[in-house]
């Protein structure tokens, strides 16, 4: 690890000037991506600007139709969250099978879906759900966030604070974890509700994406079987040791079906 | 003895009195020790798998904050390579290729982490900056990454003094009887195999200490070592040049070894010479990235098998073509695996009359390899129980009465195989039948039905395996190439009390000696267990010994403290003959208690210890005071443990994923010490073994960079991969060591990867597969049953 400068900030708004002063600062929530990335020397900034103390990035609360989640919420929270269980449980089971314990209690959902890791799991339910992502300047739409490998809509100096899930009907979750880390190798989250049909695919590809042949035929007809046949194209999908993009293809069928059956 | 004291001799189930310290987090680990004034080294480790180094510039580094010193092999003419204990001989009778090992790169990198440079500074973070400043002119060259690149026509010469990259072409059995045998046989099969490389990752990374005390000329090296004596051997005579007395190896408490803290490494000499070099302790501990890149790799074997059989099914001959990968140097034990502890183990339990096995081993560029947990015998075991496996699905004969019909029979010990090794005892029947029993082998058919009305594709696989341990008569292995002898030492020393301290050349990494030793102790001379303590691990301490690898600590370790506590009961018979007036000969000894035969008097041992140590009244003119043996064990022959194993795996055909459902072992390992260790041992073993045939696979690619070389990328078996593993012993003793025991830290390693094979192969019998390489990973799996490229 280099050497860096520490700030913990109050405020978003202490936090935003702290990162627009200085280019080379990054933010930290959970740690649990950045400080490894940190060890191995992949990554040298200059300060950290620790979100940790921002008590209005806390928070689950049920706002209407919409479930609101304070961007600094450990996994571990939205997994127990009752709020979480009644209104959108699939998102409960989704934060329970990250990571493993220690990873549950440290890691934040924000820091998850600023990342846009490809193999993590958050960014699948967010897409998946049709969110809304709040920041520290504006609000921005799930499908105008992911914008690729390690890449969001987010600017050097924007912060997320909150990530608003809208209530669905239905919601499902599948996936296949890589044997070696345990990411998601392949997976897929499907919902239906006030943002229509959705299939985001997690894993497969170099970014979350939706699949939209999926979509259309589970609109038609809300089954398993309405995406079983369904093939998804291996183009442009990670291959590497564990698995080819032909192989992550079949995935995403089998995923989404497995997703769908879930739902109910 | 306490007639109420629990029993904790031979045979009891009692706790290990190690844990307490490890599990409250007291266990001393190299990198816990701190000495005074103690400097940080870091390693500047190659990026490229072949390159020339055309220069390096160290101004910029050597500027940096804290930096103390900085060393290349520039600095190290003086002293020697990394010596190889093992000399192999070629088929014409030459010897094979020793190409230099320097412990830092001489003008040229020959794998992915090679080490080039060594920065000392105060910190370790000041020192791993100073690596990075570092500007090394490397001239990338074509690598041979694998061993069919290295064997190419104008392929890169990992050493210019290497022709072909060929280190030996070695062979084995009588070609011409295997060959007539052939041409008269009712059946010929033939299997061809890759054994997956594997990387050891012991729990603990390796670390190293140098201290040198100006004032007596004495150097000492902590390290994370299986054999501390061997490794003062091997860098105070050949890389140093320190005499022994100059020169203390303490390997403290380490984390796990499973073969990769065997060998001596270039790490522990440059921190012995630095620290002279600048009267400063000098510590250097691995992280995760550089266990990956510098610790020695395990297996990476390809393989063809040719089985001859009668129209009976009677196994008439073997023949093994194998190629295996030594990496880019000949780390210490290297050369010995693939042939003395592989092809010498090719008759299995069978009764196979005629053998031959060649055996090519070839220099990569990629990290060396040398013993893993097993080492050559779970290459031969692979491949023999697959092959029997693929004889019976190609010939019709069952795979469990193939077995049995070739088995060696039970009366038929000492056994003489046409490959070397003379087996002294075994009953595979009694391990196999046992084993069948307890895994509902009968009933599995019932159990294949039901997993497939769930969807799921079931199989059973079986292995009846042996393998050779207790290593070595010190004198076959000399004529075998071997540099060192392989014999055991051990010292009991019984203090005035009746207490004992045990000092062992064997050293305990997490195989529960602290334990066991004692049990033996108690066993034997009736000292409870809580007054026994073994001492291990320290040169300046146990007068000298071999270490612990190739399950030898108790079969050669064991046995040498029977041979010490044999004399301390002659010694102490002759002192209670004195003490009670008899002769020796009427003494008897048993359990702590000397007794004059065929009356009431007796002494305890704690009595005779007392005297010992206060001579007042006792026989002076003809005995030493003092109660303190030592012997040293030389063992006649290997220990031949043995046993079957049996899995059950279950597939899921939509994403190929393999999951172990059952797994029953039933070993032969002769007298049990402690059930609960050895079970555990077995399972660990297991564990291992469960992981090289689904999950680990050492991958480089084509340019020789390591594409698995994190925990991001290699899978390491977790407990949720595995499965109940059931584990019964079955024992048939040792014949020629005095405790009859034969050796149980590799079984499971051993016998477990071709019974989940063969499972998986039965699991897929529908698709027409006779064979998966390791590991059966999902896309494997799929592809198979989807007819895809994974
Ligand atoms: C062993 C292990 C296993 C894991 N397994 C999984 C898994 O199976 N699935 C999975 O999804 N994840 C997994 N993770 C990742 C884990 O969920 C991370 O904690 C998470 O992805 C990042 O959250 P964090 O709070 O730790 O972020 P940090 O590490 O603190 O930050 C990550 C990145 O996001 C930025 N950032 C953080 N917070 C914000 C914010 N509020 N606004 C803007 N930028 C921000 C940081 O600058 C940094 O670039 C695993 C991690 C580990 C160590």
């Amino acid at each position: 690890m280099y050497d860096f400068a520490y700030h913990k900030p109050s405020s978003v708004a202490d936090a935003v000037k702290m990162l627009a002063a200085d280019p080379d600062a990054k933010a930290i929530s959970g740690g649990h991506t950045l400080l490894p990335a940190l060890k191995h020397r992949l990554n040298r900034p200059t300060a950290l600007v620790d979100l940790s103390g921002i008590a209005e990035m806390r928070g689950i609360s049920r706002a209407g139709n919409a479930i609101r989640i304070g961007a600094l919420t450990r996994h571990v929270e939205v997994e127990t969250s009752a709020e979480v269980a009644s209104a959108i449980p699939t998102l409960a089971y989704l934060a329970k099978h990250i990571g493993d314990t220690q990873v549950r209690n440290r890691g934040t959902i924000g820091g998850s879906v600023s990342n846009n890791d490809p193999a993590a799991d958050y960014p699948a339910a967010v897409l998946g759900l049709g969110a809304t992502l709040h920041t520290s300047k504006r609000r921005i739409a799930a499908d105008e966030f992911f914008l690729g490998m390690f890449t969001t809509a987010l600017e050097a100096d924007e912060i997320l604070v909150a990530v608003e899930f809208p209530i669905p009907e239905k919601a499902g979750y599948a996936k296949m974890r890589n044997p070696a880390s345990r990411y998601v190798m392949t997976g897929a989250f499907v919902s239906k509700g006030p943002m229509g049909v959705r299939v985001a695919v997690n894993g497969a590809g170099p970014c979350v994406f939706r699949q939209s042949a999926m979509e259309a035929a589970l609109s038609a007809n809300w089954s398993p079987e309405a995406v079983a046949g369904i093939r998804q194209s291996a183009d442009g999908l990670n291959s590497d040791i564990h698995g080819s993009a032909e192989y992550r293809a079949h995935l995403v069928t089998v995923m989404a079906k497995r997703a769908v059956a879930a739902a109910g | 003895m306490n007639v109420m004291a629990p029993f904790e001799g031979i045979g009891a189930s009692v706790k290990r009195k190690e844990d307490f310290r490890f599990l409250s987090g007291r266990g001393q680990y190299t990198d816990d020790i701190n000495r005074p004034g103690q400097l940080h080294a870091a390693i500047l480790r190659s990026p490229h798998a072949h390159a020339r180094i055309n220069g390096i510039d160290l101004a910029a580094a050597k500027a940096m904050p804290g930096v103390a010193a900085i060393y290349t092999s520039d600095d190290l003419k003086a002293i020697g390579g990394l010596p190889c204990g093992w000399q192999i001989h070629n088929k014409d009778g030459s010897p094979m290729a020793e190409p230099k090992h320097p412990v830092l790169a001489e003008g040229k990198v020959r794998h992915v982490g090679d080490p080039v440079a060594v920065v000392i500074a105060d910190t370790k973070q000041r020192a791993r900056d100073a690596a990075e400043a570092i500007a090394v002119d490397y001239e990338v060259l074509p690598a041979a990454a694998t061993m069919t690149q290295a064997q190419a026509p104008g392929a890169p010469a990992v050493h210019d003094d290497v022709p072909s990259n060929l280190c030996y072409d070695w062979h084995i059995g009588d070609k011409a009887a295997v060959d007539a045998a052939f041409a008269r046989a009712a059946h010929r099969v033939v299997f061809e195999t890759t054994n997956n490389r594997l990387v050891p990752n012991a729990m603990e990374p390796r670390s190293a200490i140098g201290d040198y005390d100006p004032t007596t000329g004495e150097h000492t090296l902590y390290t994370t070592s299986q054999n501390p004596h061997v490794i003062r051997l091997l860098m105070g005579a050949f890389v140093l040049q320190l005499p022994e007395a100059k020169l203390r190896v303490v390997a403290p408490d380490v984390g796990g070894g499973f073969g990769s803290k065997i060998y001596h490494y270039a790490e522990e000499a440059i921190v012995t010479w630095a620290a002279h070099k600048l009267h400063r302790p000098v510590k250097w501990t691995a992280d995760r990235t550089e266990a990956f890149m510098s610790d020695a790799h395990g297996r990476d074997h390809i393989s063809r098998a040719e089985l001859a059989l009668d129209a009976e099914g009677r196994f008439l001959a073997l023949r093994v073509h194998t190629q295996a990968n030594m990496g880019a140097y000949l780390s210490t034990f290297a050369p010995c695996v693939p042939t003395y502890l592989y092809a010498t183990l090719l008759a299995g339990v069978y009764t196979t009359p005629a053998i031959y096995a060649e055996v090519k081993a070839v220099f990569t560029n990629t990290v060396p390899v040398d013993a893993y947990r097993g080492a050559g015998r779970p290459e031969a075991t692979y491949l023999l129980e697959r092959l029997v496996d693929v004889a019976a699905q190609q010939t019709g004969f069952d795979r469990v009465e193939l077995r049995r019909k070739n088995f060696i029979p039970t009366d038929a010990f000492p056994y003489q195989t046409p490959v070397a090794l003379q087996y002294d005892s075994g009953n595979y029947f009694a391990t196999l039948d046992q084993a069948l029993e307890a895994s509902g082998w009968a009933g599995f058919e019932a159990r294949r039905a039901e997993a497939k009305a769930r969807g799921r594709l079931r199989g059973i696989g079986v292995s009846t395996y042996l393998e050779a341990c207790g290593i070595a008569p010190s004198a076959v292995v000399g004529s075998l190439g071997a540099r060192a002898g392989l014999y055991e030492v051990g010292t009991i020393r019984v203090h005035p009390t009746g207490s004992v301290t045990v000092l062992t050349g064997a050293h305990s990494h997490g195989q529960g000696h602290e334990t066991t030793f004692a049990q033996l102790v108690a066993d034997k001379l009736g000292v409870p267990i809580a007054n026994v303590d073994v001492v291990h691990g320290d040169t300046a301490k146990v007068p000298f010994g071999m270490g612990t690898y190739g399950s030898r600590s108790l079969a050669v370790g064991g046995s040498a403290m029977d041979k010490a506590m044999d004399k301390i009961i002659a010694k102490g018979k002759k002192i209670a003959a004195h003490l009670m007036e008899a002769s020796v000969e009427d003494i008897e000894f048993e359990r702590g208690v000397f007794r004059v035969a065929g009356t009431d008097k007796q002494k305890a041992l704690a009595e005779i210890s007392l005297a010992a140590y206060v001579p007042h009244n006792y026989p002076i003119e003809e005995l030493e005071p003092g109660l303190e043996e030592t012997a040293f064990y030389d063992p006649k022959n290997f220990t031949y443990p043995g046993g079957c194993h049996i899995a059950e795996v279950e597939i899921e055909p939509e994403t190929g994923k393999v999951s172990l459902v059952n797994f029953t072992a039933v070993d032969d390992v002769g007298r049990v010490i402690n059930p609960m260790i050895v079970e555990g041992q077995v399972q660990g073993g297991v564990a291992q073994g469960v992981g090289q045939a689904l999950l680990e696979q050492c991958v480089y690619d084509a340019d020789g960079q390591l594409m698995s070389g994190s925990m991001m990328d290699y899978t390491m078996p977790r407990a949720d991969d595995l499965a109940p593993v059931s584990v019964a012993t079955h024992t048939t003793l040792c014949t020629h060591n005095p405790l009859g025991v034969k050796g149980c830290g590799e079984v499971g390693a051993i016998g477990s990867p071709p019974a989940v094979m063969n499972a998986v192969v039965d699991a897929l019998k529908d698709y027409g597969v006779t064979h998966i390489e390791m590991p059966a990973t999902p896309p494997k799996i799929w592809s198979i049953i989807h007819g895809k490229a994974a």
